[in-house]
């Protein structure tokens, strides 16, 4: 997850941030100056680093560079990577745990490989490439179009062949983590169910296990699936409930240090809510399509009405997406930006950089905590608001004009 | 891999992972883990009721308890009354006999007595009677030549008579 170099020397760009980022300690001078500072200092830090990081390109690279710190963890990647360090050699060494390759191009077939043949984008295997920022700039490619860490295919000469289509379908340390977190949940949760099946739990008290899930499962049933479903809650309840489960394992589990952030992606969020968008779209029935195309309300305002209604279809489920990512994401960049902290003021300056290490750390248990209760939140609002809007799609007619008045 | 690009290979995988878990999981454990509550729940809101219909069949089980016991102490009362009336009616009446009983032992006594006395009498004055004819048969049977050996004779038939 982090990459820490020791490497100690002036940083001038932040060294030159230093009392813009303390400022508002002095303008505030109450109890809470020192959090706001602190958290101004992060935020202001990572988004001075988006955009230092053009300016820098020339720059050593021995520097720490948060940037690529948070963004090689919030990004997906071919291997679990913990830590890089100098070799006696003099190169550098990275501890990793390497993750299968499985490409598809039309021309040239399946390949699959792990990705330790790459060193680390050092070499190309079998007519494939490993993107790496420096590669990047070397081929002038489209940064848009081609990212760090993307698999690419080469001619024999070891030049890009943008012609060859890859469809990268990799067992990327996301998908890894995903698989063992959701071994973990179907696993519980089959251990659970046994027991329920040989009536523990039923007959007698629930034990163990049962009692951590027992009130999460009941939750959801009692106050997502009852009040928004009303009766048909039983036929949707699986549904709320492997959505709940799938998001909140995953949530907590990329919280352990040195996981990956499989909530924090969009693939991931996109997927759920394409599912729960389809979900959605199968429950309707005729009197939410009436109520988008001919909507109750004067014959004038129509035109406005219907576009605005059709729109909202999607706006749904795309809230749902983007409230899920950008919340982990969230959460990841801030507790990294407040790891990096301590070391972009100790490049500046070793004394400020130890100082700094306290408070940088307390504030990270402090989100440490909040981000639990985000995983558990996010989770219930994916749910909670896929109930709702499975419940406004098959809504009744009465209940609506109810609703109107 | 752009921050907002959806990588095609991570949007496969989460799609069979989500079909795959969500299958298994709706096939094994929910139903089972949604059963086992609703049994549990329905369960524990049937020993509820039971407890509570039990509650107040207790509640009315004491109650009659209670007034059973209220009558049966109120019998015992009324019958260690009734006891004692009996009691002092049984005495009074013995009393009653047995006075009745006495003077009629009495009356009859004196009654045996008298009849006694009169046998007694009657049998004295038969006595009397008899001696007085003996006496005088005696009497006449001796000539008797004096007046004196006359009063001699009586005076001996008379003191015969007294030490008879």
């Amino acid at each position: 997850m982090l990459i820490f170099h020791f490497p100690f020397s002036p940083f001038l760009e932040v060294f030159h941030l230093c009392p813009l980022i303390f400022a508002p300690n002095f303008r505030n001078g109450m109890i809470s100056g020192p959090v706001k500072c602190l958290l101004v200092a992060a935020f202001s830090l990572f988004s001075t680093f988006i955009f230092a990081q053009d300016g820098q390109q020339k720059e050593p690279k021995k520097l720490f560079d948060a940037n690529e710190v948070i963004f090689g963890h919030i990004m997906d990647a071919h291997e679990f990577h913990f830590f890089s360090y100098k070799g006696n050699d003099g190169e550098e060494h990275h501890a990793t745990i390497p993750l299968p390759v499985i490409l598809y191009s039309p021309r040239r077939g399946f390949s699959m490989f792990m990705s330790s043949e790459f060193h680390h984008g050092k070499h190309n295997y079998s007519g494939y490439s490993l993107l790496t920022s420096e590669k990047i700039v070397e081929w002038k490619l489209n940064p848009k179009k081609y990212n760090i860490g993307q698999v690419v295919a080469v001619k024999e000469n070891g030049e890009i062949d943008a012609a060859v289509k890859v469809y990268d379908v990799s067992l990327t340390r996301n998908v890894v983590q995903m698989i063992i977190a959701l071994s973990l949940l179907v696993w519980i949760m089959l251990a659970i169910a046994k027991r329920y099946n040989k009536g523990e739990g039923v007959a007698s008290a629930p034990k163990g296990v049962q009692n951590l899930f027992e009130p999460v499962i009941t939750f959801v049933r009692d106050d997502v699936a009852k009040p928004n479903l009303g009766n048909k809650y039983e036929k949707y309840l699986p549904y709320l409930l492997t959505i709940f489960f799938f998001i909140l394992i995953n949530n907590l589990v990329g919280l352990i240090p040195g996981t990956a952030n499989v909530t924090g992606n969009i693939a991931f969020t996109m997927l759920l809510a394409l599912i729960s968008f389809i979900v959605i779209m199968f429950s309707s029935n005729k009197h939410f399509w009436k109520h988008i195309f001919w909507p109750p309300v004067p014959h004038g305002v129509k035109p406005i009405f219907i576009p605005v209604e059709i729109l909202g279809i999607f706006t749904k489920p795309f809230a749902l997406m983007i409230r899920l990512f950008a919340n982990m994401l969230a959460g990841h960049i801030i507790i990294l930006s407040l790891v990096s902290l301590i070391f972009i003021l100790g490049a500046a300056n070793k004394i400020v950089g130890y100082a700094v290490s306290p408070f940088s750390i307390a504030f990270v248990v402090f989100i440490y905590f909040i981000e639990i209760l985000v995983a558990f939140l996010q989770a219930y609002i994916f749910a909670m608001l896929t109930a709702v809007f499975i419940g406004q799609a098959y809504e009744s007619e009465h209940h609506e004009e109810k609703m109107h008045i | 891999m752009n921050l907002l690009t959806p990588a095609f290979g991570l949007l496969l995988w989460t799609l069979l992972a989500f079909l795959i878990v969500f299958f298994i999981l709706k096939k094994f454990a929910w139903p089972a883990i949604i059963k086992g509550l609703k049994d549990r729940q329905q369960s524990i809101a049937d020993s509820l009721a039971t407890a509570e219909k039990i509650k107040i069949e207790m509640a009315q089980m004491t109650n009659e308890h209670e007034a059973l016991l209220a009558r049966a102490r109120e019998e015992r009362a009324q019958l260690l009354k009734e006891a004692r009336e009996t009691k002092e009616k049984i005495i009074n009446e013995s009393k009653e006999q047995a006075k009745i009983e006495a003077n009629k032992i009495v009356i009859e006594a004196q009654a045996a007595i008298n009849t006694q006395k009169m046998a007694a009498l009657t049998e004295v004055k038969n006595q009397v009677g008899k001696l007085v004819i003996e006496v005088s048969e005696k009497v006449l049977r001796r000539e008797l030549g004096n007046k004196e050996a006359q009063e001699t004779y009586i005076k001996g038939l008379v003191e015969e008579v007294k030490l008879n």
